[in-house]
This record gives structure tokens, sequence and C-alpha cells, in this order.
């Protein structure tokens, strides 16, 4: 199988129009040595050879679709419209380049300006850009802006141990090329003691809201704290939430970074996914990333084109702040859908949806015998779980019954050994909440 | 033709998709905490749908019409891709899953960092990385790194060729390093002498594009590598045009240490408008022990001949960290797997051999009308010089706008930076011989127009849905967001 489309007949013709004789011939600027080497790989299959193969991969695993899912930390599952897969299947966006060709390409442009507007909406901030990789790298390029804005002179970066911790080791890998100081989150700090560490060295402090664990902390004292140290406040948020929370710019953020996956993404192991990169006017032209400006063609028309465009790599080159080049232009695509078909209404009732859901989860969970609910602080859709025993000998009973249960947080904080991080969505239905309650019951019994 | 915005579509109270009623006991939401009405649009389903698909038509696609998109490799993405995509065992996995519940995605992961290797002759691969740049990063990071683990901390330099893309010297800087530009030669190779001159043991290594942006194999490729290596810096190719290369060399064997494949380029991966992309890389033996990570490793071996072994994620050891949450764009990875199964050892070589010959086809078609400024056997694509001699007023931006009113893409413009009013031009493999003749039928025609009525090119695009757009003013009057700013932003920001 391929999709070269030559014949004989046309490769022929066309080489001796080259004036070669092979296909090979066009090859002599390659060292000889080196030329044509063997392939060790699989025989070329049918179509319906490699579909059946990729439906047995599939599967295999222990998916969504089949199981009762009650895992969430970072990823999250939710209702996705079936509008939503039709539209972005469609070849005129799906096969589209980056709109660097404003005149055939403003499906796309208009598409991220709207895309743009409602995160701006959504985050309370005044202009985000076309997106990231996903949450981690737009918390680690949030680094780099607070870092511009500080005028590459104050060098502590602090983070919230509640932030993800794959975020949070994001954030590192990015700027371990950097004399920059990382900290705050190798212990249990709260809010209270992030404000204790400000100084006049502080780029930013980063908080997640609700964090990690599903809690919406207090942040009273934070912005203004933050903002008399002459730092950035970073926030990253889950945008579910803000359906129903106040948002980030109400609280006194700065930049607004967070994971766009229950934006309409489906699950897909881990990507892709959206980062979203949202900030106050006043930081616009220090971040990285394509963003889309609305302006008018020769005749006057309203029409939309890449803006701001000196920041970028293929202009700035060395001195760009980011060597970003791609966006996750698909999938602001599909979150601008989303967020379209949702609207006002569909928005607040999914957040209204998990806050319930799991509320009634994390009440049932708490009167199990031996288990504890970690009830200090309002949640969202996602609670700490105190159990008898270690989360993966509960999840292993828990597969056997058809349920996916919480993330194992001893994985990432030893302190908490045996606490189990659950979430619940929309997507599960009283019955499953009912049998997950159920299997916890009979995992320790 | 001019499609309102989505927020002017809606009415007030107007619903799109309904959901469930709440079907557990409720809990009092706590006030304090609960935002202002979301000021979001309120429209139909198919409001929603109508929107979107005029919105549609009004984007170029592969999937409309020819892209000869130099560096880009806009080749066809095929459909089955999209439907093993979305298998709802690849779609509805959660990307914290058990590992043995993860089987499927796992086994299919090992297998295409495998094939990555065994394509370019690496190895290790990591899959982490979610596009080309983000891939960079990763290599020069592990460049840094194994610097680093053997004390030797003096290397602070990197060496880029002129003709590199803009992200190889950001990423240089993001990675903590200064880049050290090298002059090309009159073939458009590296200038070996100006290498040798620049060499010394400050470089922690060099990065550059095979074949380079001019579309032209190093011809010095070898002593290039061994120039570098002997003075203790490593070699990182960008994989940029990696569709020049498959079955052809494979860049492990001619001694690169990293490189970055583009998997939405060479393996087909959809554009998307912009991304998402995804940037696997791979490495040679001293660079094995720094991949970012967890990559995929068989923790248990297969205990016959009908057993499958047990996969799981391995950290490398000396590893620089983690790229991204999660694994990588594993929807693309699915895609990737996918053509690669499909084309196998032959037409994986075949991909190669006709992008070739597709762009010298048109080269050499072109090269009596437009001025080839390098002109010899390419690889996968050329540049030529967008103006002709005499006619002051046009430029290869116009040569571009006017290809769209003859329903083909413009080539990339002005890049590589070396050679003035480039055109970029990269047919891919997928395009048949009638696709190509037409399109140097209308270069020649335009290339023609130019001489007889320039204006014709210089106000083009005539037939697009906008002509060119007041690009100043988008920049001046910074418009980004349709919605006006709540009154208490006002507020929280004074203070």
């Amino acid at each position: 199988m391929s999709y070269t489309p030559h014949t004989d007949l046309e490769r022929q013709q066309m080489l001796s129009a080259i004036g070669v004789t092979t296909i090979e011939d066009l090859f002599e600027a390659v060292p000889s040595s080196h030329r044509f080497p063997k392939l060790d790989l699989p025989k070329p299959m049918s179509e319906m050879e490699v579909a059946a193969e990729l439906s047995a991969l599939a599967d295999a695993n222990e998916h969504a679709g089949d199981f009762a899912l009650f895992r969430g930390a970072g990823a999250y599952h939710h209702f996705i419209p079936s509008a939503i897969g039709h539209l972005v299947l469609r070849g005129e966006f799906l096969t589209a380049y980056t709109p660097y060709q404003p005149e055939v390409s403003q499906g796309t442009l208009q598409a991220i300006y709207e895309y743009q507007s409602m995160m701006c909406t959504l985050t309370g901030m005044d202009a985000a850009n076309a997106s990231h990789y996903d949450g981690a790298t737009s918390l680690a390029e949030a680094v780099t802006v607070s870092l511009e804005v500080g005028r590459q002179k104050r060098k502590k970066i602090i983070l919230s141990p509640a932030i993800n911790p794959q975020y949070r080791a994001v954030v590192r890998t990015y700027h371990q090329g950097s004399n920059i100081k990382i900290m705050g989150d190798s212990g249990r700090a709260d809010i209270a003691d992030l404000i204790e560490m400000l100084d006049e060295n502080t780029a930013m402090v980063a908080v997640s809201y609700p964090n990690f664990f599903g809690q919406i902390d207090d942040f009273a004292q934070l912005a203004e704290k933050v903002h008399q140290a002459g730092a950035l406040l970073v926030m990253v948020v889950n945008p579910t939430a803000l359906g129903l929370l106040k948002s980030p710019g109400e609280l006194g953020a700065d930049i607004v970074v967070g994971e766009g996956q229950p934006l309409g993404i489906p699950l897909g192991f881990g990507g892709p996914y959206l980062g979203f990169f949202a900030v106050r006017n006043e930081y616009v032209r220090k971040i990285a990333g394509r963003i889309i400006g609305e302006t008018v063609d020769k005749e006057g028309r309203r029409a939309y084109v890449m803006t701001l465009r000196p920041r970028e790599q293929d202009i700035r080159r060395e001195k760009a702040t980011s060597n970003i080049c791609t966006n996750q232009g698909l999938m602001s695509l599909t979150a601008c859908i989303y967020m379209a078909l949702m609207g006002k209404y569909g928005m607040r009732k999914v957040a209204e949806l998990c806050y319930h859901k799991a509320h009634y989860a994390a009440k049932q969970i708490d009167d199990l015998k031996g288990y504890v609910v970690d009830m200090g602080k309002p949640f969202f859709h996602e609670f700490v779980v105190k159990c008898p025993m270690s989360v993966a000998s509960i999840n292993d009973k828990l597969i056997e019954k058809g349920i996916v249960g919480g993330y194992d947080l001893g994985l990432d904080y030893p302190h908490l050994k045996d606490h189990m991080l659950i979430c619940v969505t929309e997507m599960n239905s009283k019955d499953e909440i009912d049998a997950l309650v159920e299997g916890l019951k009979e995992a320790v019994a | 033709m001019t499609e309102p915005l989505i927020y002017d579509l809606g009415a007030a109270g107007r619903r799109g998709v309904l959901l469930p009623d709440c079907d557990v006991p409720e809990t009092p939401l706590p006030a304090e905490l609960l935002r202002d009405e979301l000021d979001f649009p309120e429209v139909s389903e198919l409001q929603v749908v109508r929107h979107f698909t005029r919105l549609s038509n009004l984007n170029f696609s592969i999937d409309k019409g020819f892209y000869p998109l130099g560096s880009c490799t806009m080749k066809y993405n095929p459909k089955l891709n999209e439907d093993m995509a979305r298998l709802s065992g690849f779609a509805a996995h959660h990307p914290l899953s058990d590992s043995e519940g993860s089987q499927g995605a796992l086994a299919l992961m090992y297998s295409l960092q495998n094939w990555l290797a065994e394509i370019s002759g690496f190895k290790g691969v990591s899959l982490m990385p979610a596009a080309g740049a983000h891939g960079e990063l990763a290599g020069i990071l592990m460049i840094r790194k194994y610097h680093v683990d053997r004390g030797d901390t003096k290397r602070t330099k990197i060496l880029i060729p002129n003709s590199a893309h803009g992200t190889n010297p950001a990423t240089v800087t993001m990675a903590g390093y200064t880049t050290v530009e090298l002059p090309a030669d009159e073939n458009g190779d590296v200038d070996l002498e100006a290498l040798k001159a620049a060499c010394d043991d400050t470089v922690a290594g060099m990065m550059i594009t095979v074949p380079n942006t001019l579309g032209l194999f190093e011809s010095k490729i070898l002593d290039v590598i061994k120039t570098v290596h002997e003075c203790g810096g490593l070699m990182y190719m960008d994989g940029a045009n990696m569709n020049a290369l498959l079955g052809a060399v494979k860049p492990g064997e001619l001694g690169f240490d990293v490189m970055h494949y583009n998997l939405h380029k060479t393996f087909s991966t959809p554009h998307g408008g912009g991304g998402p992309g995804s940037g696997p890389v791979g490495v040679g033996e001293k660079l094995v022990p720094f991949l970012p990570g967890p990559i995929v490793g068989i923790v248990e071996e297969a205990k016959g001949e009908d057993d499958s072994p047990l996969y799981g994620w391995v950290t490398p050891e000396k590893t620089i960290g983690r790229m991204k949450a999660f694994h990588g764009n594993f929807g693309m990875h699915v895609r990737a797997y996918t053509y690669i199964r499909i084309h196998g050892d032959q037409g994986i070589k075949d991909i190669t051999r006709h992008a070739v010959l597709n762009a010298n086809y048109i080269r050499v078609n072109l090269r009596d009308t437009y001025h080839v400024p390098f002109d010899r056997i390419n690889a996968h694509e050329f540049v030529l010089e967008g103006h002709f001699e005499g006619i002051d007023s046009v430029h290869a931006l116009d040569i571009s706008k006017r290809l769209i009113d003859y329903g083909f893409h413009p080539p990339t413009n002005y890049f590589p930076l070396l050679v003035p009013e480039a055109l970029m031009i990269e047919p891919t493999e997928t395009e048949d011989k009638a696709t190509l003749d037409e399109f140097i039928d209308v270069m020649k025609k335009i290339a023609a127009e130019a001489k007889e009525n320039p204006e014709l090119l210089t106000g083009a695009p005539h037939t697009a849905p906008v002509s060119r757009l007041d690009e100043v003013r988008a920049a001046k009057q910074l418009v980004l967001c349709c919605r006006p700013i709540p009154e208490w932003a006002e507020t929280t920001k004074s203070s």
C-alpha cells in the first residue's frame, strides 16, 4: 500500500525530463558509503489488515468506553457533543497549514479569534494566545514571561506544591539551562507559606485553582501580597470549574494557564491536548505563541490575521523568548466549538453536575468504615480519600468490577501514601457512583 | 464574504446542547465562590454547525488542492489514520491508567519507537515531545546534560548554519546556550573552513538541517560531523526534511547524535491549521540515558511464542525530565503507526524516492522561467527566486498571492533568508504528474503576466474570500478579543 500515484510511464517521463535514468540517480549527493541502507521494517499491509490490527490494540486498553472511570488528576472524562467530531474532521480544517496566508485561511483565523475571545471571558483576562502544547508547557512558558517582566533580574519562581506534579516537573525541564531558583513545592506549603516566601527577587508565584487535590484554596490575601512584592500571580486553572467559579481575573491573576482538554477533547491517552494561555493587556507583547488579531482587507472588510509577529522565532530567531512554532490548532478549534455548543447555559450546567455528583460521592465514601474524605476545604469535582489499605490493591479489586478507581497520590506525595484522588464528572451516573462506593466497601471487607 | 462572529449569532436564552438532569441529591453551591453569569454565545446546534462549516469553506487545505509549501511537507493525510485515532480504545483511554490496562497503547508506542529508530539509525527514541520545536528543545537539553554530566561545563555555544529554521537559534537560547551562525559556501553547503575556525572546546554542538533548507544534501556532511565531533561537540539533526531521507540514508549512521522527527510532516499526521504536531527525538548510544521520559519499555519478556511481553514505563537513567504532561501527543502516534504499518519497508522507501522525483521534475521545468540559484539535483524541495529582471514592482509575495487565484496554495516565501525573494517549493510524493504539470503551466503563465500586466500579481489574490490584509493595523490597533472587559476587571487592575 502506498499513497504515491505515479504510474511506470509517468515515472519514466519525469526521469527523462530531469535527465537521469533511474530514481536512484537522484541521490548521488548522499555519501555512497551510507546510501540506501537496509530498512528492517514489517512488510506492507492492506488498509483492512491495518484496521484490524489497530482495533485489536485499542481493545486491549481498559478505557472509559467499557469501564466506569473515576480518575482525573489532570485529564478528565467529559461529554463530547457529536457535532464536534463532524466539524473538526472537515478536511478544510484538518488538512490546512498554519494560517501564514491569511487570504485563504480566514476559517482557521476566525475560529482561533473566537477561541481567544471565549478564553478571555472564561478566565477574566484581556488577551489569550492561540495555545501551547498542554497545560504543563503553558506553565513553563508563563515562567519565561514572568522572568521577562522582571527584566531577568528577578530569579525566584515560587510554585505551590498543590500544582499538578507533572506540570512542576516540566517547568524544571524547560528551565534547567538557566540560573533561576524554583522553590516552594518541596514540602506541604499552603497559600500563607507561599506568601511568606515572597521577596524582591520573586518573579512569580503560581497556584492551582482548583488545586491538584480538587480543592479551592483561600486566595483572599494572595494577589495583593504578590503584587506588593512586584511579582506576577499565575493561576493554573481547570476550565470546567470556571463555568461555575469566580474567574481568575477577578481573583487578581496576571497570567492564567491550564489544560483545555476538558473542553471537548478526548482523553486520548494524554494527547494531543490544549495548553491555554491568557494574560492581562500589559503583558501581551511579552507572551509566546501565535496571536490572532482583527483587521480589514483592502476593501475594508473585517478579517483576521496573525499579529504581533515580531515576537516569534521565525522572525526574532535567537532573540525570541520561546521556540514555539506550532499551536494546538485543531484542539483550540475543538474547544471553540465545544464552548459554543455548550454556551452560557451548558458550561454552567456541566460544572454544576460535576460539583453535585462529586459531593454526593464524597459523602457516601466518607461514611464508609475505614475511609476518610478530606472535607477541610471546598472542592470542585475531585477529592482526597484516605484509604485503609494501599491504593493499588483497592484499584486492583475495583477493576474487576469494571471500575477504574482514583489516582494514587502516594506516587507523587510521600506523605499521602494510601491516599486516593477521586474524580467524578457528569459522565458518572448515580449507579456508577453507588457501585464505586460498594466496591470500596467490599475492598476492605 | 464575511462570516459573523459566533457571539453575534446568539439570542438570549437559546441553548445548544442539552445535558441530563442531576440524578443525585444536590449540594448547596458555595455562593461566595461563584462567578457572575458567563458571557458566552447562546446559539443552537444548527447555528454552530453552519457557522463552522462556512468558516471551513474560507480555508485552503490539502483535501482541496495542491499545497507546494516548502519545508512543511503538505502530503496527503490518509483518512484511515483519523479513524484509527478515534477508536474508543485509544480516544477514551485515560493517560494515568495502570500499565496492565494499557497494553494496547503501550505496545503501539513501543513499536513506533523501534520503527522510528530503525528508519533513522538510532539506538533510542522518546515520543514525548509535542512538536518539532519541542523536540529541538529536548535534543539541545540532552546535549547540555551530556556535557554537564561529564563535568565539561565550559561549552556554551551551538553552531548553526545561516540557512536554519528560526526554531533552531530560538531553541539554543531557551536551553541557555549561545548561537554562533555559520555562513554557506557558494554551493549552498556549510562553509567547512568557517566551521573549522569556529570549532573549539567551548562548542557544545551543532544543529543542522539535512537536506538543508535550500533542498540540498550537504555534500560534505561527513566532514562536518567529523569536525564537530573532533572538538568534542555533538551533532543535532533537524528532521524537518526527513521526507527526503527515508530509506535513502540513516542520520544515525552518518554520525548524528540526536534528531527530532516531525510526525506531522514526514509521517502524514494532519497539520490541523497549525497543530497539533508531534516531535519525537531519536538518539545515538551516548544520549540514550538522557532521553526525555518516561518512555515505553518491556518490563517482562514474553514467556513463549504465543505470549506477549508486558510493556511498561521506563525512566532513562539520566533523563532530562518530562517535556510535557503524560506521554506526548499519543493521537499522533496512532496515526504515524498506521502510516508506517500500511507502507511497510518498501512503501517507506517509495515515499522519499517519489518526493525527490516530484521536486526535481518541477525544478527542471521552471528553471528557464525563474532563476534557480542552486540549480543542481535537489532533494524533496528547491528554492527559486520570485522576481524578474527589470520588473521591480513584482515580488515573491505577489507570485504567491497570484497562485491563489489559480487554485494553488503559495510556496513558502522569503525563506531561507540567504536567497533573495525566495520561493521554496515542496510538492511531496502524493501529487500526480498531471497536478505538477498544471502547477508548472500556471507558474509560467504568472511569469508572463508579470511582464505584461504586473497589476494582476500585485493586486492578487482576486478570487479569495478576502483580499490582502492590513497587517500594520492589526498590530497597531490591537483587537484580540471581541468581548468587552467586565467592570470588575477595571477595578482589580488599578488596585
